[in-house]
């Protein structure tokens, strides 16, 4: 499974986002943030005391089931009034919830979080970026492991020389990826695949922003 | 016509090149010191390029300050802060003002520099700024363009002798020699026994290869690069001896050490010269070089 996964944004940002509107609405979602304890009942219900304490008029709240779905606006029809009161909407969800509703709504929208990565879940309670979605994938070459993701600097062709242990120059709770590669390569017997020169990467593997659409019969 | 580094790689003879920082801001007064005082000593010098990732003068301003004064630059490139376009420009540039050395690195994380904000580029790594080079060499940008007017360079790259584990590091420095290195500056050495055997290894292949060593200034500052600079391992028995060093003599000690190393790789016949880096110090590399014993 993947999670959009998401950090809280600072008391001092919410509350400069939130300058000049009294009223706010707070909606939380079910899936995502709920697993990270980031934007479920418990933390839109802290929140809620929190502003009010503050003295914000929270006109209502809800956590809807999934955020970024296209049915979250027909979930929202119920809280037409305590919507309408309120100038802006404070949304505890990942990115994608905060853009969905914004478009249903059309309402003034503050994001209550910061979304960082969308993770594997990779232990209990953990989780991984191991895919950025370039559109150039090469884990053909490398084991099934990333280094585009997984690599702090994306290189293709080997460790740099920060790596220290097998962990990574900038925190040494992470891995280095070319460790993990090698060593999978290795365990494989296929380190010939790690002495292969990978060109530089094609950056334009799908231009931003990304767009698709199903075609055919 | 090579350059005048790239004739001393050749000529077989023992290399010898140290490192020059341009500071934060315009004023140059150090770094022309120091180029001063070592051009006519070294073979040549490296000009760090944001060294540690902090903001500074740009490594081609100070390699273009190198010749100038007459000395022999080796430009640092890392590919954090540039892109491909960004990277073969600069390279064009260098080339028609007569810095033909390029050291190809990798570049410390922004994160650990004084821009921790800054978006990292990393658009190549340095095996493929090696290859860009061989490629703007044979008259074709990147793309496949052709160049009008032609460049020449003498690119290096590195490699860290004590990186564990050892092997990716290998495999890249294998790389980096295919893509068209011609000289390897390595990461600091201190233990030689663990150096000769990387030398063992490393002797098969085509590339030249300079011996890194970084002058000791203090037992605390040695036992600070074990903790916290990757792929450097100073031994106890030379912290000891930093340590056992008279008040206010621990840089003597730091340069009789370094000066002993780079006797011994040069006796020896370890490998092809060395790179001294005096971090902040570089005032005192002539100091190092007569304790090593090499003619100036």
């Amino acid at each position: 499974m993947i999670r959009s996964i998401t950090r809280p944004k600072t008391d001092d940002e919410i509350e400069r986002l939130t300058e000049g509107s009294g009223r706010l609405f707070i909606i939380g979602c079910g899936t995502c943030v709920t697993l990270t304890h980031t934007g479920g009942e418990p933390e839109v219900a802290a929140m809620k005391e929190r502003l009010s304490a503050g003295g914000k008029v929270i006109t209502g709240t809800t956590v809807v089931p999934v955020a970024c779905d296209n049915l979250t606006g027909e979930m929202l029809k119920e809280f037409r009034a305590p919507l309408q009161q309120a100038e802006a909407l404070l949304i505890m969800t990942c990115a994608y919830g905060v853009q969905t509703i914004a478009r249903q709504l059309k309402k003034f929208v503050v994001p209550a979080l910061d979304t960082l990565f969308i993770g594997k879940e990779t232990g209990f309670g953990e989780f991984n970026e191991i895919c950025r979605q370039c559109g150039t994938c090469i884990i053909g070459e490398t084991g099934g492991i990333c280094p585009v993701s997984t690599c702090h600097k994306g290189l293709v062709n080997g460790p740099c020389g920060g790596t220290n242990n097998g962990k990574c120059e900038i925190d040494p709770d992470k891995d280095c990826a070319w460790t993990l590669i090698y060593n999978r390569l290795n365990e494989l017997g296929r380190l010939d695949a790690m002495r292969h020169y990978q060109k530089p990467r094609n950056h334009l593997g799908e231009p931003n922003p990304g767009k698709f659409r199903i075609t055919g019969d | 016509m090579p350059s005048a580094f790239k004739k001393a790689l050749k000529s077989g003879k023992f290399v010898v090149t140290c490192e020059v920082a341009p500071g934060k801001g315009t004023n140059l007064e150090k770094v022309r010191h120091h180029i001063e005082l070592l051009k006519d000593k070294v073979d040549a010098m490296n000009v760090t390029d944001h060294q540690s990732s902090v903001m500074r003068f740009p490594s081609l301003g100070g390699a273009l300050l190198v010749k100038e004064m007459g000395g022999e630059p080796i430009l640092q490139m890392t590919c954090r802060d540039r892109n491909r376009l960004a990277l073969q420009a600069d390279l064009l540039f260098a080339s028609s003002r007569g810095i033909h050395n390029v050291l190809c690195l990798t570049g410390d994380s922004v994160m650990l520099g004084d821009h921790k904000e800054a978006k990292a580029v990393f658009d190549l790594d340095s095996c493929q700024l090696v290859a860009a080079i061989r490629g703007l060499e044979a008259g074709k940008d990147m793309a496949g363009n052709e160049l009008d007017g032609g460049a020449a360079f003498c690119p290096g790259a590195i490699v860290t002798p004590e990186a564990n584990p050892i092997e990716p590091q290998l495999i890249k420095f294998e790389k980096k020699i295919d893509a068209g290195a011609e000289f390897i500056q390595t990461q600091a050495v201190y233990d030689m026994d663990n150096f000769k055997r990387f030398m063992d290894y490393a002797r098969q292949f085509p590339v030249k290869i300079l011996a890194g060593v970084i002058l000791l200034t203090s037992a605390p500052m040695a036992r600070f690069m074990n903790k916290n600079v990757a792929g450097v391992t100073v031994p106890q028995n030379l912290i000891d001896e930093m340590a056992a060093a008279p008040k206010g003599g621990a840089i003597a000690k730091g340069i009789e050490i370094a000066g002993r190393m780079i006797r011994q790789i040069n006796e020896e016949k370890i490998c092809d010269g060395v790179h001294i880096m005096a971090i902040g110090k570089e005032e005192r590399v002539p100091e190092i070089m007569e304790s090593a014993g090499l003619a100036q």
